[in-house]
């Protein structure tokens, strides 16, 4: 597929920005996203090609203004629903709880 | 009111993924000791120290190097480093005549099992479009000098097929064993760009 992610020899990028002593996650999200990407995949919940086709079908403008990671939770999102796996609505229902817990939380 | 009731994702990345997190926990289909077990892992048993192991071993063993140079698969599962984004790996060396460089232009494709997770700037959109284009300027801003009488080989890795660099063994280590050798092994030489040094 021609898109986006096919990024060898584009031009405008910028300078490299190489960070010293890197963490191998930069926040507690990510090492949960990671797990669960991993998790999910080991039990056969879709192929690794799907995986990286899906971050292809990312929305170009949304796929270069957003990190690695939030990439594996789009195409994890997405796959799940596409595959069954998840109901769109247990994904809506999902965020909803997140967010009230969070501002209960907040509130608290 | 809207004409739909469609729920828009948290913007917080961080609500979202829990959120994920959570419903899959609910659904049975992922394990809470199963997620920490795979943290843990890339966390502290999966980095270059790794591929540190590999590159003293063939500094210090040149059957085993032949073996790494000619096979690296199975040479690599020799000191126990095998599975996932590795299953089929490449060891190009850097000589005096070539400096080899590894990128994924389209992705991440990086050799996990001898170093780990790739860094931030190897996955980012400047090293991927860039490496292919002009490396020794890429190689500049690592501040690494490559003379032009020194060929410059870039390998962008793929889904199917990952590579690693040999680097070469510095200048001085020659009383240093392989413990020693390993500790003067660092991530950024095994993708290319760094060179070693004695220290």
């Amino acid at each position: 597929m021609n898109g986006i992610h096919d990024l060898g020899g584009m031009h405008g990028m910028g300078p490299i920005d190489a960070e010293t002593d890197e963490p191998i996650f930069h926040a507690e999200w990510e090492r949960r996203m990671f797990a669960l990407m991993l998790a999910t995949f080991a039990n056969g919940s879709f192929k690794g090609d799907e995986f990286r086709h899906a971050i292809e079908r990312m929305e170009p403008a949304e796929y270069l203004n957003t990190s690695y990671y939030e990439h594996w939770l789009h195409s994890l999102e997405r796959l799940l629903v596409e595959k069954g796996q998840v109901a769109p609505g247990e994904l809506e229902a999902a965020w909803k709880n997140a967010a009230n817990a969070a501002d209960a939380e907040g509130a608290a | 009111m809207a004409s739909h009731d469609h729920t828009e994702p948290p913007s917080d990345i961080a609500l979202r993924v829990k959120a994920l997190e959570s419903l899959l926990l609910d659904k049975g289909l992922v394990e809470a000791e199963t997620l920490d077990a795979i943290v843990d892992l890339y966390e502290h048993n999966i980095g270059p120290q790794n591929g540190a192991r590999v590159v003293a071993r063939a500094w210090t063993d040149p059957e085993y190097k032949a073996r790494l140079l000619s096979d690296a698969t199975p040479a690599i599962a020799e000191l126990g480093y095998r599975g996932a984004q590795g299953e089929d790996m490449v060891v190009v060396e850097n000589t005096p005549e070539v400096h080899n460089l590894l990128v994924c232009t389209l992705c991440s494709c990086y050799p996990w099992p001898v170093l780990g997770l790739p860094p931030v700037w190897y996955k980012a959109a400047p090293y991927r479009a860039r490496a292919v284009s002009e490396p020794r300027a890429v190689l500049a801003e690592f501040g690494v000098d490559i003379g032009d009488d020194v060929e410059v080989r870039v390998w962008d890795s793929t889904a199917e097929l990952r590579y690693m660099v040999l680097p070469e063994r510095p200048a001085g280590t020659e009383g240093l064993d392989v413990e020693e050798l390993e500790a003067l092994v660092t991530r950024d030489s095994m993708i290319g760009t760094a060179l070693l040094e004695a220290r």
